[in-house]
């Protein structure tokens, strides 16, 4: 029996500026059914998270609600027509009681004044109908981030939910806290409410949903049942094949023995990456592949000193080294581009100028300031070397496009000479003209000598540009391997397969 | 069961009461703690003077502070927001002259009252509108207000008026006295602020409200609170303290002075902070800030009784400022480790 | 002809020649410079005076501003240093001699750094809000200062002192030559130094800059130890000028007048880009205005009045509502039709 969809969209478009962060998508949730909504970073995930809940309208397409057109103007109107969301940072108090977050807005009242007692008890009886035993009139700050999650979605359920979303329900939650909420959204799956499940664990995707939607550069490519769903299917839905053509990089003959430059061993950083062994060699790029969620940004972070070590050696040069935070890294001529270009890399208000000569000169000290002919004329080089556009020093950084920011960035730390280059997603949301001169540059770098970790989510860009390809799973370093022995497919099997279950 | 199983089940209940009573009320930790330097300031004082606690004296402390602890009520509802208020002690002084200069041109006290509070409110909205309405910095806002009060205070008058209106000074001269100890009718205003504050905070949705846009202002629109009204309303309810503060200041020492006040937006806000308020917003109790300037008022009066300068005054209530901001900065460093 | 209205400069200049020329309506004596003694007097020679101590708090306030702090503390400041000065001349056995008075103020200014870097600690390595740092000592330095001069104003008679508000070198105030050397050097160290880019950097992006490998750190701390320093010179000056150390009046309210000055300049209170030049123009709109207001009649103590509105009026104005208030009622006008909903960008 087929039902009617509960909330259905229609040809969805959000644009941002130009670009479109949705184009024309489909996309419909059942009552009753547990629905993931799957993609890599950029693919649209959020925008259309945004559009169904009311935090943003719609530039084109239609929703509805029950058969019914709706628009909703803001969340709080999506919410009292049923339409629930918990993200991720949780949208609730955590200064106040756990069952003035569930009651709030809504609060029982007697003669004008606010029913405490009314208040707990109905509470209670909200948490107790999830399975969920805690006490309502603690303070929700005590409670770990997975007991907060479940009081915001006993908040939805007092409201009557009928589509529940939860955005990245489990990233900060152990493997006990993940099987409550479980046991807590099929609950919710019986009663009929229609569930979106946002999240990039492939397998709690597989265990917990009905149906999968895939979203890929802000297109709808299909819609499946999981169960007629193979793994490596989904994986290549949302990784795709990009249009861009294909350019293997002449590999030069890898010596047979060689040092690597960087060799860090048992590698093991706060909550993402445990016991790594990642090895640099001059004039090689090793890209590092998987998905997200794996642990390639931990171990970026961790290899050049970012974030803290909790176990593991680095060697630089030969030299055990310990690394303190940016400024000693860069000592010893490792220097990381983070994923985050806006917040972490480039400074907007600043021109492209001081971008560029940024860490050198933070390096040269306060009272050594380079020249300003001096650092026109660096910047200059890099500018044309790296055909940045417009070449107009002056411009602030946060005018430029987001290949020409990165490529800014790349500058930067560029000119501090490197030895070491960890480059952190640097394509991501990038035109794929822009894609291809910054790949064609890493290769350029390498062959001048640099050590090069490239991540990316793109399995096809981590094969054109490494020479060796580091396979990420699960926050562990599944395998190494020479990126000849690598096709697209194989890579895509690798990266997907299963972690093996310890008993 | 072994006696050794029988008192390990007792500690286990006794520490899952702590356990749950921790849970419910950590954030009365601070004023807790605000009380028991109270109590050690009294105690300690007496063993020192030992004429100390006396009903005399102790009544004296809250009359004393009457003005204050009007303040700390306003003080603590807008900090509590995420928000401050540099501006009362200006308000005050505006105020009090304006009352004075009203009723010295014969306007009955009936008539100059509602107008003092008025005007503590209008400049508590104007501060509440630029914050809300323009993003203004809530300290950049009450500043600009303080400015407008302390001239306004002038612009009034340039020097002190007195006060000879038999209500106004009705307030402060007649005592109830129940044996030793005596309260005036200035007191009895400032505790009945202080208790409406309380009821307001804990029964209302208002008071709610206040508490929520403390824990995220996101959050609280997403609920559905009133998030505009009510920051709005917390600058005017502190105005409007002010204004009370000026009437209460004003019956006190008979006269108003445009000079008043300056500096005492800082002792309110010590006051409140020691009385267990974050000054990052979202936990604090009114009772608390009470028990501030009661801990603030027997500084000041231990100070006088050891014949110091009471320039020790700001001094210790600066230091005590800081041990409390950076005891918070601790706690708040630690948690967020643990997460 | 774009360039030069675009400048951010130009509206606070555009206002500071208003007020000149108003006043020189009002009164022609205004622009009158007059030469005696080889010195010049003049209202615009009293103004260039007058302002040096908000000067020297303004330019430590444009930096902290700059890092994306504030310092509340300066008037305390001025007044312990001003305290420290005093007490030193008043109990030496030689009030008039140079070298008391440089005794005096080489101490006066040590403390003022002391408390400059206790701020510094408590922001930087602390990690504590700046307004809640700098309220602390803004609290307690009257205090201390107060204990300083044992609760009286002392007051001193000593030339050398005075001679450092009053007297007149090349025929210009010492005072506004004083102010003008901390602006050479800020602008200097500016220039010449990477000060100004890494201080902008850690002010617009802390998380960038630090990954960039800057000392941000340092950089903060040093700001609130310049502005400490700077605060202790201003409290010299104000105590040369009175001939008096009074705890309580001194650089009252002058943390206001800082962070206008600063406003009115065009340097943004969220930190980042920083205009020494323009902090410059914004404390003589400052005492232009005061000097106007006090021309008026208007007696002194009601002058913030006018203060408050021009600070309600600067920070509508800057104020991003206001602008899209003017862009939708610009909107309104030319499309009537479409009521297509307002978008605003979501950080993804």
């Amino acid at each position: 029996m087929d039902k009617a969809p509960l909330l259905q969209l229609t040809g969805a478009t959000v644009r941002f500026g130009a670009d479109a962060a949705i184009d024309r998508v489909d996309f419909r949730l059942f009552p009753g059914e547990v629905h993931s909504l799957m993609g890599e970073n950029g693919a649209g995930k959020s925008t259309l998270i945004k559009a169904i809940t009311g935090a943003i309208p719609l530039d084109e397409g239609v929703l509805t609600l029950d058969g019914e057109v709706v628009r909703f103007s803001s969340p709080h109107d999506a919410q009292r027509v049923g339409v629930s969301t918990v993200y991720q940072e949780i949208d609730l108090l955590p200064n106040v009681s756990v069952a003035e977050n569930i009651w709030l807005g809504r609060e029982p009242r007697r003669l004008g004044v606010i029913d405490w007692r009314e208040m707990r008890s109905s509470a209670r009886a909200i948490l107790a109908d999830l399975g969920i035993d805690i006490d309502p009139a603690s303070i929700l700050g005590t409670h770990s981030l997975a007991v907060q999650q479940l009081v915001a979605i006993a908040r939805a359920i007092s409201t009557d939910v009928r589509v529940l979303v939860l955005d990245e329900p489990t990233s900060s939650l152990d493997l006990d806290e993940v099987a409550e909420l479980f046991r807590v959204v099929r609950d919710l799956k019986q009663r009929g409410v229609a569930i979106l499940f946002v999240s990039h664990f492939l397998d709690q995707v597989y265990e917990l949903c009905d149906r999968v939607t895939v979203l890929r550069d802000g297109r709808f490519v299909g819609e499946y049942l999981t169960r007629e769903l193979l793994r490596i299917d989904l994986v290549q839905a949302m990784l795709g094949r990009s249009a861009a053509a294909l350019q293997i990089r002449p590999r030069a003959e890898p010596e047979q023995e060689r040092t690597p430059y960087l060799s860090a061993r048992g590698v093991t950083a706060r909550r993402g990456i445990t016991d790594a062994d990642i090895d640099l060699y001059e004039g090689d790029v090793l890209g590092v592949a998987g998905l997200l969620g794996s642990g390639r940004t931990e171990a970026a972070r961790a290899i050049t000193g970012i974030d803290r070590l909790e176990a593991g050696i680095i060697r630089i040069g030969g030299h055990e080294s310990s690394l303190k935070g940016p400024r000693s890294a860069m000592s010893l001529g490792v220097v990381y581009s983070s994923e985050n270009r806006r917040t972490e890399g480039i400074i907007s208000d600043l021109s492209v100028l001081d971008n560029i000569t940024l860490a050198l000169q933070a390096d040269r000290g306060v009272f050594h300031r380079i020249p300003l002919t001096r650092r026109r004329e660096l910047a200059a080089s890099w500018v044309e070397a790296l055909d940045i556009r417009p070449a107009d020093l002056d411009r602030p950084a946060g005018t430029l496009s987001g290949g020409n920011q990165q490529k800014v960035l790349l500058a930067r730390l560029l000119a501090l000479s490197p030895r070491v280059l960890i480059l952190d997603e640097p394509t991501r949301g990038i035109d794929v003209g822009a894609k291809v001169e910054i790949q064609n540059l890493v290769a350029e770098m390498a062959s001048n000598g640099l050590s090069v970790m490239f991540i990316s989510a793109e399995l096809e860009e981590v094969l054109r540009v490494g020479d060796r390809v580091a396979i990420l799973r699960d926050g562990r370093i599944a395998e190494t391997l020479s990126s000849d022995q690598l096709t697209v497919d194989s890579l895509l099997a690798l990266v997907a397969r299963p972690e093996d279950s310890d008993g | 069961m072994t006696t050794a199983e029988a008192s390990l089940q007792r500690t286990s209940t006794v520490s899952t009461r702590y356990a749950t009573f921790m849970s419910r009320h950590a954030s009365l930790v601070p004023t807790f703690a605000a009380v028991l330097i109270l109590l050690v300031l009294l105690v300690g004082a007496q063993v020192q003077f030992e004429n100390f606690l006396t009903p005399g004296n102790l009544s004296a402390l809250l009359l004393d502070n009457a003005y204050l602890v009007v303040l700390a009520v306003g003080l603590t509802l807008v900090i509590i927001t995420g928000g401050i208020d540099l501006s009362v002690g200006s308000v005050m002084a505006f105020t009090g002259i304006l009352c004075a200069s009203l009723l010295s041109q014969g306007l009955p006290a009936v008539v100059v009252v509602p107008i003092m509070l008025l005007g503590g409110g209008a400049i508590g909205l104007l501060i509440g509108v630029l914050v809300q309405y323009f993003n203004v910095q809530p300290f950049i806002a009450s500043l600009a207000g303080l400015f407008l009060a302390r001239g306004l205070a002038f612009v009034v008058s340039l020097s002190s008026i007195r006060v000879e209106d038999p209500a106004i000074l009705w307030l402060q001269r007649t005592r109830f006295t129940v044996g030793e100890w005596y309260i005036t009718p200035t007191g009895i205003i400032a505790l009945l602020v202080v208790a409406l504050g309380a009821v307001v905070m804990q029964w209302t949705r208002f008071g709610r409200t206040i508490y929520a846009l403390g824990g995220g202002e996101q959050s609280a629109r997403l609920m559905g609170l009133k998030v505009a009204r009510t920051k709005i309303l917390v600058y005017v309810i502190s105005g409007v303290c002010g204004g009370l503060a000026g009437l209460l200041l004003t019956a006190y020492s008979g006269a108003g002075y445009p000079r008043n006040g300056i500096g005492t937006e800082l002792d309110a806000i010590a006051a409140v902070v020691i009385g267990g308020t974050l000054l990052t917003g979202g936990t604090g109790y009114v009772l608390g800030s009470l028990v501030g300037v009661l801990v603030y008022g027997t500084i000041k009066k231990i100070i006088s009784f050891m014949g110091a300068e009471q320039a020790w005054m700001q001094i210790i209530i600066g230091g005590l400022l800081l041990l409390f901001i950076v005891v918070q900065r601790v706690i708040v460093a630690r948690s967020q480790r643990r997460t | 002809m774009k360039r030069i209205v675009r400048h951010r400069l130009f509206w606070p200049v555009v206002a500071l020649i208003s007020l000149i020329v108003i006043n020189t309506i009002a009164r022609p004596q205004f622009i009158g410079v007059t030469v005696r003694d080889g010195e010049l007097y003049g209202a615009l020679i009293d103004i260039l005076r007058n302002s040096a101590p908000l000067m020297l708090v303004a330019l430590g306030m444009t930096i902290v501003i700059a890092t994306r702090g504030i310092d509340l503390s300066v008037g305390a400041v001025m007044a312990v240093s001003g305290a420290v000065a005093l007490t030193i001349i008043d109990g030496s056995p030689d009030p008039e001699g140079v070298g008391t008075v440089t005794i005096a103020v080489v101490t006066a200014l040590a403390v003022a750094l002391v408390l400059g870097s206790w701020n510094g600690f408590l922001v930087a390595i602390g990690g504590i809000q700046p307004i809640i740092a700098t309220l602390v000592l803004m609290l307690a330095g009257r205090g201390v200062a107060l204990l300083i001069t044992e609760g009286f104003i002392t007051t001193v008679n000593s030339a050398p002192y005075s001679f450092i508000s009053s007297g007149y070198i090349v025929g210009l105030p010492v005072a506004f030559l004083i102010a003008a050397v901390a602006i050479t050097t800020l602008a200097l160290l500016e220039r010449r130094t990477a000060l100004g880019v890494l201080t902008e950097a850690v002010g617009i992006n802390p998380a960038a800059s630090r990954l960039a490998g800057v000392r941000a750190r340092g950089i903060v701390f040093s700001a609130y130890v310049a502005t400490g320093l700077l605060a202790g010179v201003a409290g010299i000056l104000y105590s040369a000028n009175i001939r008096a150390a009074d705890a309580n009046a001194t650089g009252q309210f002058i943390e206001l007048y800082a962070i206008l000055a600063v406003v009115l300049g065009g340097t943004s209170l969220a930190g980042g880009k920083f205009t020494i030049a323009g902090t410059v123009i914004g404390v003589l709109i400052i005492q232009t205005l005061e000097s106007t207001i006090l021309f008026l009649g208007v007696p002194a103590a009601q002058s913030p009045v006018f203060f408050a509105i021009v600070v309600i009026v600067v920070v509508v104005v800057q104020s991003p509502q206001l602008h899209a208030w003017v862009r939708k009622l610009a909107r309104s006008r030319q499309s009537a039709n479409t009521d297509a909903p307002q978008k605003v960008k979501v950080a993804s």
